[in-house]
């Protein structure tokens, strides 16, 4: 017999103290979904706080999701820095052009005010608008990009590669602007009413940079700015993988580490358990095309693999799902959820 | 000197980012005779190595970059750019269809070339329309794509359909071909890299039907 029916809150709260709640958690990582629900474009959807407060609840209602996902997209914290935002008709803003394009700019590069940025304001507007509706009853997810990972942005891949290996001093320099901007940024969600910080950390990924890089790099900026951050963090590597890292990644004071569909979480739940809370790692990208027998496939195994003690949250493996994934395929993932989730394990 | 030793050598030397060391080892295989082209042959099998080992994930994608980068440094100080002598080969491009992500470009661009092969660089941010124009303009047969965006890699369909009567071949790579194995297919691409070991193999492949 299951025990009483929790709300979302309850059920995530004891799954992050490791034990077992009524079912496993589905954190579904809508964005681009909410403008589809109200019927208005991408840009349009994403220029006023009340559209994306009202998405997030319908999306929440629709698929009875144990979260609402405060994520606007990546660029809208470029945008702050003076970057430029390119939308898209199918698919999520992507940042334009690098605005470092010479490593010496870092020297006179000025951290912007969150308050003063209109782009970031809305998304805490969209934050308090959703909080006065719902208290306590599910988590509000903030996000926020991880220092170390927003420089690809900043200035480029190659550039910020160039950077890390060849301007210790420059690349430190960086670091300390963007770990004020990325503490400040955070906490300002944080006191808009988020529950917790998502850190989306994928550069420090294996499969960015080597696992002796990120204990020199980005690990110690981690640790530095979490532990500033005024809430409960979860470490995101969007899709790269962590297996590699997982040990480490567990001391930077983050309680939930979001994890890849290239790596089996049968053995990443063997180092994490009791330690971190793993969310993942259905293939968003690949869910496109899933058939409803492939989602109850892909679902079971991953409870199966990672559900038993608590210290799961089922997810995609990204932390955004794309826009092409059809409203069906997110009803059969949350009643696959339902279905096979409960605990405790059969 | 044995070549599987030689590859081991200049594997290291990429790996520690060092440079000195990665063109002594390429100068003690290079033989009098036809440098460039040991040398590159030397280069491509080290750097699909590292292609490979990215993928299996015991290797990141920052010594991919490096590796590359210093292997077309060194290639090109043997023989310069567009010199005839480089490897005979229909005219490739490579391009970032849509969007505006130029690692995976940079990256393929400087295996290949570091492999001994010319490339056209034809650009990122570009539409299909721009694309199919700048492929008849330069006459490419062997046309790469890289993207990053699942929407940008959904519009190569277009592109093939644009490209199906002048016979160009396409090669498509980049994360969302990585996570969806059936997409390359889908969007009726001609042929699918997860890495740049895959480029090398692949351009190899056509170079020697063609
Ligand atoms: C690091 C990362 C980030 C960083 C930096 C991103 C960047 N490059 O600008 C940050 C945190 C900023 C970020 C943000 C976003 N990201 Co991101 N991110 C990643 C991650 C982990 C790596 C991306 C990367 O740059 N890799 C480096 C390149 C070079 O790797 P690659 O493309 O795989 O290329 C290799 C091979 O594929 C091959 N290859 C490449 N091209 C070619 C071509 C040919 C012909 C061949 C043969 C081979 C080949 O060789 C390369 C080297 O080995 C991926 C997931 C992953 N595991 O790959 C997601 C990913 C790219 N992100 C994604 C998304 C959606 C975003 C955002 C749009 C989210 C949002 N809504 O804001 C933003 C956009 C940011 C922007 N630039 O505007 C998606 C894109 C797919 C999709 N769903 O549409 C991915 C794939 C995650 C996922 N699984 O869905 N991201």
């Amino acid at each position: 017999m299951s025990m009483k029916t929790m709300t979302s809150m309850e059920r995530v709260l004891t799954t992050l103290g490791h034990q077992e709640p009524d079912r496993v958690p589905l954190f579904l990582l809508l964005t681009m979904h909410g403008a589809k629900e109200l019927g208005l474009t991408i840009k349009e959807y994403f220029s006023n706080a009340g559209n994306v407060a009202e998405g997030q609840l319908r999306l929440r209602k629709k698929y009875s999701n144990d979260c609402i996902y405060a994520f606007f997209h990546a660029p809208i914290e470029t945008e702050a820095w003076g970057g430029e935002v390119i939308f898209h008709e199918e698919g999520p803003p992507n940042a334009g052009a690098p605005f470092i394009t010479r490593i010496e700019q870092i020297h006179s590069l000025k951290v912007p005010s969150v308050k003063e940025s209109k782009g970031l304001q809305r998304v805490c507007e969209a934050i308090s608008k959703i909080k006065s509706r719902i208290g306590d009853e599910a988590p509000i997810i903030g996000v926020a990009m991880s220092p170390f990972s927003l420089p690809v942005m900043q200035m480029g891949f190659d550039k910020y590669l160039d950077l890390m290996f060849l301007h210790p001093k420059e690349f430190n320099l960086l670091m300390r602007l963007n770990e004020q901007f990325c503490i400040e940024w955070s906490n300002a969600q944080l006191a808009a009413g988020a529950t917790a910080i998502c850190y989306f950390d994928p550069v420090s990924s294996p499969t960015i940079i080597p696992r002796e890089k990120y204990l020199e790099t980005g690990y110690l900026v981690a640790k530095r700015t979490i532990s500033q951050i005024q809430g409960p963090t979860a470490t995101h590597f969007a899709s790269g993988r962590c297996l590699g890292i997982l040990d480490d990644v567990a001391t930077t004071g983050t309680a939930v580490v979001g994890v890849s569909a290239l790596e089996e979480l049968r053995k990443l739940k063997e180092i994490a358990k009791g330690r971190i809370t793993l969310l993942g790692n259905l293939n968003g990208v690949e869910m496109r095309t899933w058939s409803q027998e492939k989602v109850e496939k892909e679902v079971r195994d991953a409870i199966e693999q990672a559900g038993s003690g608590g210290g799961f949250i089922l997810s995609d493996n990204h932390g955004e799902i794309p826009f092409q994934v059809e409203d069906d395929t997110l009803l059969a993932i949350s009643e696959a959820t339902r279905r096979w989730g409960e605990y405790p394990p059969k | 000197m044995d070549i599987q030793k030689a590859v081991e050598r200049l594997e290291r030397s990429l790996l520690l980012l060092d440079r000195t060391s990665a063109w002594d080892v390429i100068f003690e295989v290079s033989s009098d005779t036809d440098p460039f082209e040991t040398a590159s042959a030397l280069v491509s099998l080290t750097l699909e190595r590292i292609g490979k080992d990215w993928e299996k994930g015991n290797l990141s994608l920052s010594q991919v970059y490096m590796s590359g980068v210093i292997c077309e440094e060194l290639i090109d100080q043997l023989l310069p750019p567009k010199s005839p002598t480089r490897i005979d080969q229909p005219n490739m491009g490579i391009a970032v269809l849509e969007d505006f992500h130029v690692l995976g470009k940079r990256i393929i661009f400087s295996v290949l070339r570091a492999g001994g092969f010319e490339l056209e660089d034809l650009g990122h941010g570009i539409s299909v329309n721009e694309l199919v124009a700048k492929v008849s303009e330069k006459n490419i047969r062997v046309l790469l794509i890289s993207v990053l965006m699942l929407p940008s890699a959904l519009r190569v369909k277009e592109l093939k359909e644009q490209l199906i009567e002048s016979g160009v071949k396409i090669i498509v790579g980049g994360a969302p071909f990585r996570f969806d194995a059936n997409l390359w297919k889908e969007v009726n691409a001609d042929y699918c890299g997860h890495n740049p070991a895959d480029a090398i193999r692949i351009v190899k492949q056509i170079t020697s039907m063609s």
